[in-house]
Parts: structure tokens; C-alpha cells; sequence
């Protein structure tokens, strides 16, 4: 069952890869919680068993669980997937997670799944839409979810909404979280031409109950100018963790993920990502 | 703009971009786009090759892209569960006109599915192995495991997943392949041609004894009794006998 006196801990966590689970189990490091994707633990009839669930199960013994879903595609066109759903009800169900949350994307489309977090126009259509499927997902989930904010690479001439304005309307009317991911926001920022630091001054940081930390690569746009890829896949850039020192002195503490999922390191190299964060979180605490 | 059109755009390379999707400074955001092309594309294919490590190892790596990159644009996951994702990578590659001339090389895939898929499955309670001491045990149905999963191939497929481990040289035809999970990883055990008829029996429903009847005169059936009972391949034997 849903645990909703369980909650992620203030400290900081990471994104659990399987070659790391004695590192996590045996050693002495600062990762107080760990996340994991939804999706690597279900079966399509339900459960997932094997190595991957027993580790899942052991962990879940020890830390408090975050379970963070690449699938749902809340942002989608069409309704959400009820088998999906029910899949993450019942791993929900089965390791009682601190929190669960999902991205403000789309990564299916009828009964297609493209594997990554697609973009969505702002406008009052697709707020309504989003709400719905959130609204939906909070019915049966029985919890409040977080919705993250995504890495946009280019602007849609639709939209209505600024991305901060759009997250603001969709927690007042579904009553769910946010997840701030600050690598997002600086990947957002400069491929937009937004401002970083205005996009967290703005930010409701009442309603965030998680942050993320991640790795971006950098390419080069249509004008030769500097286009940043989410990519998971190396240390938290430095602009990137002045930006997090930032939203943790406007927003306060906040539990705080790395996340790190292609290229993934050696168990120290992760440690010590983690450490630098709870450096930067102790320091908004005292 | 509609999603359809979005994804339509972005897995087909030279299509052009979708109307309204613009750069800061307005214009069509033709290499910003580019960027979903690439991640779609590219993390499909790394999903592919995760399954895949033996079929990736017999083409190469450059054959091994061109393979999935083709595969991947026509068959999207049907779920987001990516190791369930690749079902009919075998049969794409039956279909793969320059893969033609590796003609085990889609029973190979095959049997990296099934592996994976025995790897992920649910897991359940094995009847212990000494209720087998019973001979009236033998002429009731039985309950298979999830894990439980066979295949038949005129290849020695297992021995060729071999050669991209340790380098063997494979030897030999045929296999019938029982797949079974003692405890987390899969074993891949071969038996000779036919075998699979008893498995196919015991799924149907047929009772132990009577399913051995079908075996082929080669299989050694206490063997074969031993890779289900070790592999924790019965789940459940139900009452009443089953006369087929």
C-alpha cells in the first residue's frame, strides 16, 4: 500500500543503476535515497520478477524510494494508457515509494512509444489536457505526483503560456507537486534565450518537492551558437550547480537527485556528485 | 500541430520539419528538431542493442546500426517497457535481405529474447523437488513457470550465443532449447531435435507421463526431468489425474 507518511528525505539521492547496487547496499556514502525509472521494473502482465525486483525489494528496505515514470505521457494527445496505469499502481502498490513523479511530455502516440520526452505547446487547450491526465493519474494512484519540467530544444509558435506560467496553472488546478530540474531549466534557458535565473525567481517553489542535477552536451544550432543536449551522461556542469546554490537560496532545501543514465560511472565518481550537493544542501540548512 | 505530424516528421530524416516549430528568433527550428530525430533514434537502437549482444557480436557494430536503424524507424515499441521491446526483431531479420546470408542469425535473436524475457519474468513458488518422489505425481497436469520458455531451431543457436562469449567454435544441427531461471539468470539448455513436442504437451495440459511419450528416442528424459526440477520449472501440479 501507499505509505503518505513517507516522504524523501532532505538530503540527497541518485538515480540507481543495477552494477552499483553493493557499492549502495555495503558502503559508506552521503546518498540518503535513491530513484528509479517506473518502467524498468514491470512485466506486461503486471509484476517484474528476477534480479532487477529483489534488488528493488532489498534497496527498498533501506532507503526511502523514489519512483520516477518515463511512460505515462502525460502530456500527450491521447487519453493515458489504463494497462500502463495499472502497472504503475501496482508496482506503487508493491514498494510504497516516498514520492512518484512524471514529466511534462509526451513520449507515446496511439499505441506507439518513442522513448523520449517529446514537447508540448502552452496553451489552454493542452493545460486542460495535462490536468485531466494528471487529475487521472492522482485518482488512481491514490497520491499526489510531481510533474517535472522538461529540456526544450526549440519553441513552438502556438503557445500562450510561458513554460513557469503553464506549471503554475496546472498545480492550482490539480493540486500535484513539482519536480525542479535545474539542469532542464540551464539546457531550457540557453537554447531558448530565456533567463535562467528569472525562470527560478519565477518558479512556484511552494509546490517543489524534489529537485534533479544532471549532465548536459553541448552542440551547436542553427547560427552556430550553443545548443545544449539533456543527456544524462557526465558530471553536473559548474553554471549548472551555481544555478542549483541559486534555486536552493530562493526556494529553500529541497531533496535533490543526480541523475546520471547513459555513460554511467563507477560507484565513486557518482558518490562524489552526491557530495557536492549535500554540500550546497547543508549549507541552506544551518 | 498534431503529434502524429510531429512524430511523423521526426522519424522520417529527410521529411521536412512541421510548421510552428521555431528558434528564438522565430525561424524554422530545423536542427533543433533534428536533436528529437537523433534521441529517438538513437536511444531505440541502444534499447535494441541491449537485448541484442550475441546477434550485435555475430554482424559487427557498423552491420549491427545499419540493422536496428532500419528496424527501429519501422517498428516502434508497442509499451514502454523496453525490455519488452524487439518481440520481432527475429523476424525482421528472416526479412533483412543483406542479413540473408546468416541464415541462423534470426534464431539467435530469438533466443536472446526468450533469455531476456525468462530474465524479467515474475516470480513464483517451485513445487520442492521431492514431492517428485510420488509416481501418481506424473499423471497429473502441471503449472509452468513464467521463466519457463523453449524454442526449436535447425541451428545449434545456443552454442553459436556461445562463440560471441568464449570463442568456441559452434558444432552440431539442430537444437530444441529449454530456457529455465534457477534463481536470476536464465540457462539456455539444448536437447535434441523433437523436444520441444513435450514442452508444447505439458503447456497444453497433458500430464508428465503421457508428455514423454512424445519425446524423441535421444533425450534423455532424466536429464531432461532434472533442467525442469533444478531450474524451478514447475510452479504448480494440479488435482486429479489427466489421461490424454
Amino acid at each position: 500500500m501507499l505509505d503518505q507518511t513517507k516522504q524523501l528525505p532532505m538530503g540527497v539521492g541518485v538515480g540507481y543503476k543495477s552494477k552499483h547496487f553493493s557499492n549502495i547496499s555495503e558502503g559508506d556514502h552521503p546518498v540518503k535515497w535513491l530513484e528509479i525509472h517506473a518502467e524498468n521494473y514491470m512485466g506486461e502482465k503486471g509484476a517484474a520478477g528476477g534480479r532487477p525486483m529483489a534488488q528493488l525489494r532489498a534497496l527498498s528496505d533501506r532507503f526511502p524510494i523514489s519512483v520516477h515514470g518515463v511512460g505515462l505521457s502525460i502530456g500527450g494527445e491521447g487519453r493515458l494508457d489504463p494497462d500502463h496505469l495499472a502497472r504503475l499502481k501496482h508496482l506503487i502498490d508493491e514498494i510504497s515509494p516516498a514520492s512518484f513523479s512524471e514529466h511534462l511530455a509526451w513520449s507515446t502516440h496511439d499505441t506507439a512509444y518513442f522513448n523520449d520526452l517529446l514537447p508540448l505547446p502552452y496553451t489552454a487547450k493542452t493545460l486542460a489536457r495535462v490536468c485531466d491526465h494528471i487529475d487521472e493519474v492522482q485518482d488512481r494512484l491514490g497520491r499526489q505526483m510531481l510533474l517535472e519540467n522538461p529540456s526544450s530544444y526549440l519553441a513552438f509558435a502556438e503557445s500562450t503560456y510561458g513554460e513557469v506560467e503553464f506549471l503554475r496553472a496546472v498545480v492550482k488546478r490539480t493540486g500535484c507537486g513539482l519536480l525542479l530540474d535545474v539542469n532542464n531549466v540551464f539546457v531550457s534557458a540557453n537554447n531558448l534565450r530565456i533567463d535562467a535565473h528569472d525562470y527560478i525567481d519565477a518558479f512556484p517553489h511552494e509546490a517543489v518537492g524534489e529537485i534533479h542535477l544532471g549532465g548536459h552536451d553541448e552542440d551547436q544550432d542553427e547560427d552556430g551558437a550553443p545548443l545544449l543536449i539533456d543527456s544524462h551522461g557526465r558530471e553536473v556542469a559548474d553554471p549548472v550547480w551555481h544555478l542549483y546554490t541559486y534555486a536552493l537560496a530562493t526556494g529553500g532545501p529541497k531533496p535533490t537527485l543526480i541523475e546520471w543514465d547513459t555513460d554511467v560511472p563507477e560507484w565513486d565518481v557518482l558518490a562524489s556528485e552526491a557530495a557536492r550537493a549535500a554540500l550546497r544542501l547543508e549549507q541552506v540548512l544551518v | 500541430m498534431k503529434q502524429q505530424e510531429f512524430i511523423q516528421a521526426a522519424l522520417a530524416p529527410d521529411a521536412p520539419i512541421p510548421a510552428g516549430l521555431i528558434t528564438p528568433s522565430g525561424a524554422p527550428a530545423q536542427r533543433r528538431f533534428d536533436v528529437y530525430r537523433n534521441n529517438i533514434i538513437v536511444g531505440l537502437k541502444e534499447a535494441i542493442a541491449a537485448s541484442y549482444p550475441a546477434v550485435k557480436s555475430l554482424v559487427g557494430d557498423a552491420f549491427f546500426e545499419a540493422m536496428t536503424g532500419d528496424y527501429v524507424r519501422a517498428h516502434a515499441p508497442k509499451t514502454p517497457i523496453l525490455p519488452l521491446y524487439g518481440d520481432d526483431f527475429a523476424e525482421f531479420i528472416e526479412g533483412f535481405a543483406p542479413a540473408s546470408r546468416l541464415p541462423y542469425l534470426a534464431d539467435v535473436a530469438r533466443l536472446e529474447f526468450a533469455l531476456r524475457q525468462s530474465y524479467h519474468a515474475a516470480d513464483t513458488r517451485p513445487v520442492p523437488a521431492a514431492e517428485f518422489s510420488d509416481p501418481l505425481l506424473f499423471t497429473r497436469q502441471v503449472v509452468l513457470a513464467p521463466t519457463v520458455i523453449w524454442l526449436a531451431s535447425t541451428y545449434p543457436v545456443t552454442q553459436l550465443r556461445r562463440f560471441t562469449l568464449d570463442g568456441d567454435r559452434p558444432s552440431g544441427g539442430a537444437e530444441d532449447v529449454l530456457i529455465t531461471r534457477p534463481g536470476y539468470d536464465p540457462v539456455a539448455t539444448a536437447f535434441p531435435h523433437g523436444t520441444i513436442a513435450v514442452l508444447d504437451a505439458l503447456r497444453n495440459g497433458m500430464a508428465l507421463a503421457n508428455a514423454a511419450e512424445l519425446a524423441p528416442t535421444e533425450l534423455d528424459l532424466s536429464q531432461f526431468l532434472g533442467t525442469l526440477l533444478k531450474g524451478g520449472a514447475i510452479i504448480d501440479i494440479l488435482e486429479g489425474d489427466h489421461d490424454v
